[in-house]
């Protein structure tokens, strides 16, 4: 790396060379597995696959970047012209045999990229109905179970129904360890129903109802969020997801279905009374929120959360 | 010895307006001379950034801290809503437009556009809409606030009920701004096609004119959806149709169809001007002929074709079936071996170069760093799961404006301060130039860099208030955004100092290879008038010693002694 000349295959630049892509390897190798530090905790089957496949593209990307970074460095460091040396330099004008190998390795690079992924996919195969009709995932078929959780997405609260057990609430309980079945339905605009720490999103469709599989894998609390645009309180539009054993989880919806029902968490809806009552100001005009569902359990989504 | 069919006559034609006398005046009148519809685009693009960057920094001081405290929500919503629409319909494809006025006819040897009325009108359009956008702050249920998509229902939400509100006024001036485009896409097109000089086969064109011409095709094509789309939205807002309301049979996500036809090729109509700006720059400021010209150039129709059967990845939590997500994630992918061909061209092109660090090269250098960043996340954003997990989170939103703002802008700021000294006859200050591209480079980073970590830890874009534990890495980015915010001024002090004080500027200071450098500076109105010069080589010879024209001694003189 010490010469300005024009690339000439000497054996010092190849050595040069090689050793710096080994450099890169390693960087982005190094890199790939930092990845899984920026990414919230793992909570569902999918969210191990997700970040897989994202440490992957990360290591990809750190080598594609540095790689093209790296070429723009050394021009600029041996490339300069000297100062009032406005001559033109060497006109080299293409080179058909470089043009076609840097279009077939890009090609085959996110083929194979985009060939894996499909591989992912097929093994989250976390949407309902609508896959299993195109025969997306027979495991999926095989395995599904019925929807037990009716999920309404409302200008600006999340209500989750238990048919089962009687039991509604605005916190989100979920048994770890097995496939679980929500129907996402929505009251008034899209919605998203998003929980960062399981790695998965489904807009949530007015005029639909959207069949969604969830297997969560560890225990804790998760926040849940709207994650579609819906108007002026989206942003406050935010609960929590306990994810429980089945025997706790069973135990929460027995007792659940014993407490009488009161209005759920809807920050919403708190705010604008405040509004109303001029303890703070307002903006524009607004689509007042609806009122807070009447639930056997409201929950809480002020307590610390884990992802 | 004329290999296109440009008529002669063309040349001698009265213009529908006489050229240009040399007065301020023209820029605020309805004039019909290409150059100066260039400009009269630029100056007012340059003013509606000034309004989008003023909201923008707004929001960055609400998002500074975690509550909702320093406006009100509604006034958040209504203030990214426009920072987005004023972005793109006010700044970017305005400014672009006017790159192409200036450039095209004088690149191919034209005397203006095909349609020189049209042209104006089209630019007329643009302050016309942009009044009604403004205005829009000023009806009582305030501007809208449904985000740049503007999707339905939300949309169509109107909590006062008045016909006249803030939304119905944003799809009017979006519907203008489409009509305004077509016009002048209709425009560039016929001209690139039609009205090159005599020798200038399709392969002597410059890169310029080629993504020009492809960004333009792009606007015929998928413009349409989006306007209809918009049309239809008017409808269920004003009238009670339910093209889109659940409720009256329609069907929300075909909206996002619509949209998504037109508005993903949007980003190409952005970038594609701009890959085309880095490869007139790069070998004119690194002294060597472009890299495989001719792969370049086709990457950019292949970039067109694919670009039109891209759009459903913005909806793969929409709803849509896994089959369509694979195959659209498949031709997603493959935008990147096109794009990957000019980095690549690029970089080839810098290779043993003799480079020189003025002001727009190093805006061409920090775009491309800044363009090859947006490309590894825009990969990672293609493959379905984990776009699932970021989609609608900061992660897209920092993609989006390292390529509108990283490279895009930074490679409109590059080309304003090459082609300065060609449409003003002055030269620009350097050190000012350094300055700002100093601050916007920094400014950029901080700003948009730590978008990414916050996407990744979950936190979604457009909210006006989140959860603690993403501060951190908002007042970096607000900081940032603080940043870019005054890295304006240098700018304009450059802009507006050198047009009044700067030095005079030289024909080609540059020593650049091109039809618009054999024109005097500031070139006249109607271009080489009736002495169009005769191309007979490709446009990038640098260092070849190839004539680009013939006779080029004699044109070259003639500028000397003017």
């Amino acid at each position: 790396m010490t010469s300005s000349a024009p690339i000439r295959f000497n054996r010092a630049a190849v050595a040069a060379v090689s050793a710096w892509v080994g450099v890169l390897v390693l960087l982005s190798h190094w890199l790939g597995q930092q990845a899984y530090r920026w990414l919230p905790v793992q909570a569902s089957s999918a969210a191990p696959l997700v970040d897989d496949l994202f440490s992957l593209e990360t290591a990809i990307a750190c080598f594609v970047f540095v790689g093209v970074v790296s070429v723009m460095a050394y021009v600029l460091l041996f490339n300069r012209a000297e100062k009032y040396d406005m001559d033109d330099a060497a006109p080299v004008e293409g080179n058909t045999l470089l043009e076609i190998i840097w279009t077939v390795i890009p090609l085959v690079l996110v083929m194979a990229i985009a060939w894996t992924t499909i591989g992912v996919n097929r093994e989250i195969g976390s949407i309902g109905p609508m896959d299993h009709s195109h025969g997306a995932t027979s495991e999926a078929i095989a395995g599904a179970p019925t929807a037990e959780i009716q999920v309404i997405a409302r200008q600006w609260s999340w209500e989750f129904r238990y048919p089962d057990a009687a039991v509604s609430s605005t916190e989100l309980h979920l048994p770890a360890g097995r496939r679980v079945g929500l129907q996402l339905e929505s009251a008034d605009v899209i919605h998203g129903f998003y929980v960062p720490a399981f790695r998965l999103k489904q807009q949530v469709i007015p005029g639909r109802s959207i069949a969604f599989f969830i297997t969560p894998t560890r225990e804790g609390r998760y926040r849940l969020r709207d994650s579609e645009y819906s108007g002026t309180w989206f942003a406050a539009n935010q609960v929590d997801v306990v994810v429980q054993s089945e025997d706790a989880y069973q135990d929460w919806l027995t007792r659940a279905a014993t407490q009488p029902l009161r209005p759920g968490i809807s920050d919403a809806s708190r705010e604008y009374a405040q509004q109303q009552s001029r303890l703070r100001s307002s903006g524009y005009p607004t689509v007042p929120p609806a009122p807070p569902p009447m639930v056997n359990v409201p929950g809480s989504n002020t307590l610390p959360h884990a992802g | 010895m004329t290999l296109t069919s440009l008529d002669p006559g063309i040349l001698k034609a009265a213009h529908p307006v006489p050229g240009a006398p040399n007065n301020w005046k023209r820029f605020f009148s309805f004039n019909t001379d290409a150059k100066v519809i260039g400009i009269q685009y630029i100056v007012t693009s340059l003013f509606f950034l000034l309004v989008g960057g003023l909201l923008a920094m707004i929001m960055r001081g609400e998002l500074i801290t975690p509550e909702a405290d320093l406006v009100d929500r509604t006034v958040y919503n209504a203030l990214y809503t426009m920072h987005g629409t004023i972005m793109l319909f006010l700044f970017m494809f305005p400014v672009l437009n006017g790159l192409n006025n200036l450039l095209i006819p004088c690149m191919i040897g034209a005397p203006d556009m095909a349609f020189p009325r049209l042209n104006a009108a089209a630019f007329w359009l643009v302050p016309v809409f942009g009044v009604i956008l403004m205005a829009s702050f000023l009806v009582p249920g305030g501007p809208a606030a449904s985000g740049w998509w503007s999707y339905p229902p939300v949309s169509l939400q109107n909590p006062l009920g008045h016909l006249i509100n803030g939304e119905a006024l944003w799809i009017t001036a979006v519907a203008l701004s489409g009509v305004s485009s077509i016009m002048g896409a209709v425009n560039f097109v016929t001209t690139i096609l039609r009205m090159r000089a005599p020798g200038m086969t399709f392969f002597r064109m410059p890169i310029f004119c080629w993504t020009a011409l492809s960004a333009q095709t792009i606007q015929l094509i998928g413009l349409p959806a989006l306007t209809g789309g918009a049309v239809m939205l008017l409808f269920d807002l004003v009238a009670g149709t339910s093209f889109y309301r659940p409720e009256g049979g329609g069907d929300p996500v075909l909206y996002q169809h619509f949209f998504w036809f037109y508005s993903h090729p949007a980003v190409y109509v952005i970038i594609l001007p701009v890959f085309g700006i880095f490869s007139e720059l790069f070998p004119v400021h690194a002294r060597k002929p472009l890299f495989g010209y001719v792969f370049v150039a086709i990457a950019s129709l292949v970039i067109v074709g694919l670009s039109l059967v891209v759009w459903v990845h913005h909806m793969f939590p929409s709803g849509v079936p896994q089959w369509m997500r694979d195959l659209f994630m498949v031709s997603t992918m493959l935008i990147a071996v096109p794009t990957g061909i000019k980095v690549f061209a690029w970089l080839g092109t810098l290779w043993g170069g003799k480079i020189q660090l003025n002001t727009p090269m190093l805006f061409s250098l920090g775009g491309l760093f800044n363009f090859v960043f947006a490309g590894v996340t825009g990969i990672m954003l293609a493959t379905v799961p984990v776009d699932i997990h970021v989609n609608n989170t900061y992660f897209v939103v920092g993609h989006f404006h390292y390529v509108i703002y990283g490279a895009a802008t930074m490679g409109v700021y590059a080309a304003i301060y090459h082609w300065f000294p060609k449409f003003t006859g002055h030269m620009y200050f350097e050190g000012l130039g350094k300055l700002h591209f100093l601050l916007t480079f920094v400014g950029t980073n901080l700003n948009f860099f730590p978008m990414h970590p916050l996407g990744l830890m979950g936190m979604p874009r457009r909210v006006s208030s989140y959860d603690p534990e993403f501060a951190f890495w908002n007042v970096i980015a607000s900081l940032g955004g603080f940043l870019l915010g005054v890295s304006i001024i240098p700018f304009l002090l450059n802009l507006v100092s050198s047009w009044v004080w700067g030095p005079k500027a030289p024909a080609n200071p540059w020593k650049a290879i091109g039809l618009e450098w054999l024109l005097p500076s500031p070139p006249p109105a109607e271009n080489f008038e009736d002495n169009v010069p005769t191309v007979i080589s490709g446009p990038y010879g640098y260092g070849t010693g190839k004539p680009l024209v013939e006779h080029q001694e004699a044109y070259e003189r003639a500028l000397q002694e003017a």
